[in-house]
């Protein structure tokens, strides 16, 4: 009967309402068996941060195509951080430019998704990278 | 002796509201995990203290957003607030999208509240099974009040009744004619009704076919006839926060007359029964059930039955028979 199941979130931060990605995404992680919690958009980070924790969820994808991605995202690693919360993996898509990738794992981001990823991959990445918790 | 040492640290934790170690407990609780079963053991002596409200209604009726306004009330009156948020999982793939949440958000920060969203994973009746342990793990964080909200009902699904002391039924405008409004069910189980979407077409018609079917209501428990609040549009910042002062005062009003006639004690004993039936149905079937799985008799009984060689009932008695001496 016990069965692991994954939660992943899947939230938008920044002033950016285009979600059609983030829902498309949502979808895809459901069908994939996930438990899929969505924030919706113009999330702040410290939101996102919050119900990250309070859904203890094993994963969070943020989904910016502002531009804003290279202040919000590392700023949801922070905060997780400071609240303890440091396992919760982080993974960004988005219009993200290729020079600023090596910034984002640098501060943390596991991964990043731009416009062209097919879903599967993702779906996969996710599987592979969340252990199974203790 | 450690595993001692660590649940009795995280009763500590839990007691003291830590959400980090409440929502694992809770998520443990979903997987069924068996050390979290043991945490429920602990627990257990310190629940009892919360006021819990049941929110049920219809797909889209308003029930999410009307839980982020019961936030705000409870709030201004500082008292915390956790909310268990149930959504359906997928029969095909498990998954769930649970987006309650959405419209609770602007909370998320607030220390005071704790927003749990919970996927049904197959559980019929409008809740997840896990929900019955989650409001303990809630009440022992000290909350005052816990909202469950349930998936979008139909007319049947009221297991809502066994979790909470208030159950608020929100009804919209336009969903069918006035033979609804007495049939058995959903409709029977509200102390309080809420119309919401007010502002709509209909919503005068829908007021007076619910006051009549309470006119033939004889007998209210406790004396307490369901008040029927109008709600309207949330944009609508004043009205709106009138209706939802009227909503937070009836929970209260109805939470006194629970006290007052000692239905509360009524109410607590149909949970705890319903726990012990579900408990003892867990120890003494789900054993069996997953041996006969993974044995592979399941398999071949559902052959012989398919070939008419046996049928369901007789199938049972010699389950039974052979497991349970």
């Amino acid at each position: 009967m016990a069965e692991k199941t994954i939660r992943i979130m899947v939230a938008k931060p920044g002033l950016d309402g285009h979600d059609r990605g983030a829902r498309i995404l949502a979808r895809c992680f459901r069908d994939a068996g996930f438990e899929v919690i969505y924030t919706g958009c113009h999330q702040t980070p410290e939101q996102i941060a919050a119900a990250a924790i309070q859904e203890d969820v094993d994963i969070v994808g943020l989904s910016c195509l502002s531009g804003a991605h290279r202040y919000l995202f590392p700023r949801v690693v922070e905060i997780l951080k400071e609240k303890g919360a440091a396992d919760i993996i982080v993974i960004g898509g988005g219009i993200i430019p290729d020079q600023d990738f090596q910034k984002l794992y640098e501060a943390g981001i596991k991964a990043i998704f731009t416009p062209g990823a097919p879903l599967d991959t993702i779906v996969q990445w996710v599987r592979t990278n969340v252990q199974p918790r203790k | 002796m450690t595993d001692e040492f660590e649940g009795m640290e995280q009763v500590r934790r839990i007691r003291e509201g830590d959400v980090r170690t409440a929502s694992r407990l809770i998520r443990n609780l979903e997987d069924e995990l068996p050390e979290a079963k043991n945490a429920i053991r602990r627990i257990f002596p310190h629940t009892g203290r919360a006021h819990v409200v049941g929110i049920t209604g219809s797909p889209g009726a308003g029930k999410s957003t009307l839980v982020d306004a019961l936030i705000s009330s409870f709030r201004k009156r500082e008292k915390t607030v956790g909310v268990l948020a149930v959504d359906p999982t997928s029969p095909f793939t498990g998954g769930a999208i649970l987006g309650d949440r959405i419209r609770m958000q602007r909370h998320a920060e607030d220390p005071g509240v704790f927003v749990r969203s919970l996927a049904t994973r197959g559980a019929l009746g409008g809740l997840s099974k896990a929900v019955g342990d989650a409001v303990h793990v809630m009440d022992v964080m000290g909350k005052d009040f816990i909202l469950v909200e349930t998936v979008g009902t139909g007319q049947q699904e009221v297991e809502i009744i066994n979790h909470s002391h208030t159950v608020i039924v929100v009804l919209v405008p336009g969903m069918g004619d006035e033979i609804q409004a007495i049939k058995a069910g959903i409709m029977e189980i509200a102390d309080i009704f809420v119309i919401n979407k007010a502002d709509r077409d209909g919503s005068h018609q829908l007021v007076s076919e619910i006051m009549s079917m309470l006119n033939m209501v004889t007998d209210f428990q406790g004396g307490w006839r369901p008040p029927i609040i109008r709600i309207g549009n949330c944009f609508e910042p004043g009205p709106f926060g009138e209706s939802m002062e009227e909503l937070a005062a009836a929970i209260g009003d109805h939470y006194r007359r629970l006290v007052e006639t000692d239905l509360l004690g009524d109410r607590m004993k149909r949970k705890a029964m319903v726990e012990i039936h579900d408990a003892i149905r867990d120890a003494l079937l789900a054993p069996i059930l997953k041996e006969m799985t993974e044995s592979g008799e399941m398999e071949e009984i559902a052959g012989r039955l398919l070939r008419k060689e046996t049928d369901p009932y007789t199938i049972a008695e010699e389950v039974a028979r052979r497991r349970l001496k």
